[in-house]
């Protein structure tokens, strides 16, 4: 067996140990519904409730300011640990709250998930390295390349935050968003290993693409940060109209103005990664092809999502924009990272042919 | 605030209320309406998107600036709606009116956003920290600590300034009228000016962009040029094959250097059958003599451009040219030259046409393929399969007539227009196309005369083919003055986005209340201005380590006062 076959070995071990750790996740998430259940007939509060359920408030954890519009740069909980200022991971972890309506510990199901995403994470690094020293060169150089070290880097930005801010309960989004990332990879991108064509030989390969796909990894979670806001947000609103909550299980998680916090942490994070592919890509333009801008469609793309971000970081800053509408904006944002990934690079004619297909 | 009104952190402007009766605007007053509208947030907001949405139509079309002929395809397959997208400019989108519309109103709206700003945080930096609040209870981080017995009021408040100026604070002390008969001082601190500053050089430099690429590319130019090994080019506007000049490029600033292409070398991929015959490197030796200076060597390959003379040499394609001699039936010379062509796959297999306008009865065009291994398929049909030189053969189908050179209308030396010729060979002449290998000769049709596939090795081993057939290079010549700008400015907005997304900017009070019964209440506080994850982590650590600094400081004070 030559390293290639080990490392595609490797990879498809990865993806079943990543099943395994969503269907852990997922687990977590009923549980967390059935103890929401519980809770509420416990308190008889479930349908009367016009605040968050009172565990929240017993626990310590004050409710978060429910308008983010009104109450931007106030904490919603408690400090986070010692922090000194300015680092990045910082910015993230610092005053996580637990201001969740219902808190819920970590269940059996979500450690065994953990645990599994990061073994899932070692086989799949395997699976990477394998490939990188198979082709004598760093393993992103084609489709299928670049969504094995895409989706293995947004695992790692994931694990990495895990250390300094409890979104565990994201798991499921990641492992279940990579999952199917890397079927598709596996199933339809596959190329064998080649050399470099010339135009692909240079430093500013491993530079650009890798910066690229660092800051999908940011743009992935912040996504899903966003989605869950949006989704909390309704949860919010129902509650307080007295309204029926079908995922039962948000009343575990951060409130929406935490999440959205938070999400605008991970968002600034990969937008300025996102800056760096831009300029590093217009250098390297600069030297393959003579000349720094062309309106590619790769370039016009990568492009497109730059601005949407930057219309993002806006509207966090507009009134009137915060809170619901600027998530959507995230959304629409990664919408446009995924289209440029799996349409353009295929699809779409232009001078950045190397989708290896 | 100085950022405009609609910026979350500006107060909320007072409720409109219907029965308040406007009054007229003149046209000051329209002009400053429309200022108003163009420089707030939300105007900024939405230009950035309707861009996002304005670049997408350009990826969906094929674009003149960088797929002409994909544009001449479109218009071949889509003859009634083509037209009709070329009115709304679909296939110039990014130099369109609404395109360009669409980011010179943003830009002016982000000028108009900015000098304000500027004009703020310049008196911002010069101001004195605000008074301290009153009450401190209700701001973010708030502490309460009694200081070690027998701290002084002033003098805790003047520690507490030296350990905020250590951090970065500005500082201003203030003695608040006594509250209740005890004494209270406090100081007031701010830091994170470098927010706004980066911010401020980031949208700055974003106008440096826009600018330095509008204007100052009109001062270079681009041009193209094929070089076949051995051949020679001088760096004068004629000897292009294209060019495009910026429209403030004069002809004067052309460097009239001389650069031959010595050597064309390529290496292809032996190991690894999955990927056999690939091109894994292109390789093109050049030497170049500029005025006055003696020859220099040097190579140009993909992503290693060379910088020479004020321009910088790409290397963009390259192909095989074979040599063609035509001579009339006398043997007389009348055509020779080593003639690229283009080619059309990954085997190069290479197409190219070659013109005879004059010396013989008639005029002669030929239409030539070229595989550098020639191999046929089952149904005859020839094809290259693998671009090196290992079975060079070259086709050749004859036309004579009219090359329609003299109508005066440009044509490409890449394509033969047969409208005005008579084909005399294969289709269905029922003659053979003519068919050579290095070194051979065949008489033309209709005792035209003959053609000669030249040799350029002559003197090589039977079987070796490597050296029989040259290659050429296509060079892309640029001369951009304005790259090291756009570059200067681009970094200046990343290290000034960094600098305003990382930065905090804050507010931080430390209060001193004396009571009556002698002891000293310390009260720690702050205030986020912006986005400030760490603000209260950042006020407890001031006040452990005040708390600190004032307990080193009474303990060396003699114990006897300290009961
Ligand atoms: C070319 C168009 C523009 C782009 C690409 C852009 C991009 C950005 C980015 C990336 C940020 C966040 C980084 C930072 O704080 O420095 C930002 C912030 C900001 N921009 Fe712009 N901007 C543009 C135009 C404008 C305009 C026209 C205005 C004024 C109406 C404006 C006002 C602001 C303000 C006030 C902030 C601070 C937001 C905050 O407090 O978090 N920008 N801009």
């Amino acid at each position: 067996m030559n390293l290639n076959e080990l490392s595609i070995l490797s990879l498809y071990s990865a993806m079943a140990v990543y099943a395994l750790a969503f269907i852990s996740f997922a687990f977590d998430l009923a549980k967390r519904s059935a103890a929401v259940k519980t809770a509420d007939e416990a308190t008889g509060l479930a349908a009367l409730a016009s605040v968050p359920v009172g565990v929240g408030a017993a626990n310590g954890a004050q409710p978060a300011g429910r308008d983010a519009t009104l109450d931007p740069g106030k904490p919603a909980g408690k400090a986070g640990a010692a922090a000194s200022a300015g680092t990045i991971v910082n910015r993230i972890s610092a005053r996580i709250a637990n201001d969740a309506a219902t808190p819920y510990g970590r269940s059996k199901s979500l450690r065994i998930g953990v645990s599994l995403t990061v073994l899932a994470w070692a086989i799949h690094l395997m699976a990477d390295v394998l490939r990188g020293f198979a082709a004598g060169r760093v393993p992103w150089a084609n489709m299928y390349e670049f969504a094995m070290t895409g989706t293995l880097l947004i695992v790692t930005v994931f694990l990495i935050v895990l250390t300094r801010a409890d979104l565990r309960f994201l798991g499921t989004f990641v492992t279940g968003m990579v999952l199917v990332l890397l079927g598709i990879a596996a199933l339809r991108f596959y190329v064998e290993v080649a050399p470099l064509p010339p135009a692909l030989q240079s430093a500013w390969l491993v530079i650009h693409v890798f910066v690229a796909s660092l800051g999908t990894g940011f743009f992935a979670l912040g996504f899903a940060l966003s989605v869950v806001q949006l989704l909390q947000f309704r949860r919010e609103a129902l509650v307080t109209t007295a309204g029926r909550v079908r995922l039962r299980f948000l009343a575990t998680l951060p409130s929406a103005a935490t999440l959205e916090n938070l999400a605008y942490r991970v968002h600034i994070i990969g937008f300025i990664l996102w800056t760096f592919t831009l300029m590093a890509g217009s250098i390297w333009a600069e030297k393959a092809w003579g000349r720094y801008w062309g309106w590619d469609t790769k370039e016009v793309w990568t492009f497109i999502i730059w601005t949407i971000y930057a219309g993002y970081i806006h509207a966090r800053a507009t009134r009137g924009w915060r809170g619901s509408r600027s998530a959507w904006l995230a959304i629409v944002g990664f919408s446009a990272v995924m289209f440029n990934f799996g349409v353009v690079n295929v699809f779409f004619k232009g001078l950045h042919a190397y989708s290896g297909l | 605030m100085s950022r405009p009104s609609d910026h979350y952190d500006s107060p909320a402007p007072a409720p409109a209320s219907d029965d308040v009766i406007q009054p007229r605007l003149g046209l000051v007053g329209w002009l400053r309406w429309f200022w108003r509208q163009l420089t707030n947030m939300r105007t900024a907001l939405f230009l950035l998107l309707l861009l996002a949405i304005a670049a997408v139509p350009g990826s969906l079309v094929p674009q003149r600036s960088s797929d002409p002929n994909g544009v001449t395809q479109y218009f071949a397959d889509n003859p009634d709606l083509a037209p009709v997208l070329d009115k709304i400019q679909a296939f110039d989108v990014y130099s369109s009116a609404w395109f360009s519309a669409i980011y010179l109103l943003l830009f002016i709206s982000l000028i108009g956003c900015v000098i304000p700003r500027t004009k703020h945080h310049f008196q911002a930096l010069r101001a004195q920290p605000p008074r301290t609040p009153a009450r401190l209870m209700r701001l973010a981080g708030f502490t309460e600590r009694t200081a070690p017995a027998g701290t002084d009021a002033a003098a805790a408040v003047d520690s507490a300034r030296s350990l905020l100026k250590k951090s970065g604070y500005r500082v201003a002390l203030f003695d608040s009228a006594p509250a209740r008969g005890g004494r209270e001082f406090s100081a007031s601190a701010e830091r994170g000016y470098l927010r706004e500053t980066g911010n401020l050089v980031f949208h700055f430099a974003l106008v440096g962009i826009l600018i330095t690429v509008g204007f100052g590319s009109g001062f270079g130019f681009s041009g193209q040029r094929v070089l076949v090994e051995g051949q020679t080019f001088v760096n004068t506007l004629l000897a292009y094959d294209s060019f495009s000049p910026g429209r403030f490029f004069s002809d004067s600033s052309l460097e009239p250097y001389k650069l031959t292409l010595d050597d064309f070398s390529v290496t292809y991929e032996t190991q690894n059958l999955e990927a056999y015959g690939q091109a894994i490197d292109y390789s093109a030796a050049v030497s170049v003599t500029r005025r006055g200076e003696a020859l220099q060597t040097g190579v140009v390959k993909v992503n290693a451009p060379m910088r020479t003379g004020g321009t910088d040499v790409y290397l963009l394609g390259n192909g095989y040219a074979p040599s063609i001699t035509v001579k009339d039936p006398n043997g007389v010379v009348v055509f020779t030259d080593a003639v690229p062509f283009l080619p059309q796959d990954a085997n190069l297999t290479s197409l190219g046409v070659i013109k005879v306008p004059d010396g013989l009865s008639e005029q002669l065009g030929m239409i030539g393929f070229f595989y550098p291994t020639q191999a046929a398929s089952s149904t005859g049909a020839f094809y290259s399969s693998y671009p090196d030189l290992e079975y060079p053969m070259l086709t050749l189908n004859i036309y004579s007539g009219d090359l329609g050179l003299n109508a005066g209308v440009p044509t490409s030396v890449y394509s033969l227009n047969t409208d005005k010729m008579t084909r005399l060979t294969g289709g269905k002449t029922g003659v053979e196309s003519l068919e050579l290998k290095p070194g051979e000769t065949q008489q033309l049709p209709n005792g035209l005369g003959s053609v000669t596939f030249n040799d350029a090795h002559p003197g090589a081993a039977a079987n070796d083919f490597s050296g029989s057939v040259l290659r050429f290079a296509s060079f892309d010549i640029h001369h951009d003055p304005t790259q090291v700008w756009v570059l200067s400015f681009a970094i200046l907005a990343l290290l000034g986005l960094l600098t305003s997304l990382f930065v905090p900017r804050r507010r931080v009070w430390v209060k001193a209340i004396e009571s009556e019964d002698g002891s000293l209440t310390l009260e720690y506080a702050g205030l986020a201005r912006g986005e400030d994850p760490a603000l209260e982590a950042a006020v407890t650590d001031i006040a452990d380590r005040h708390g600190r600094l004032l307990v080193s400081s009474t303990s060396a004070v003699p114990a006897t006062e300290q009961n």
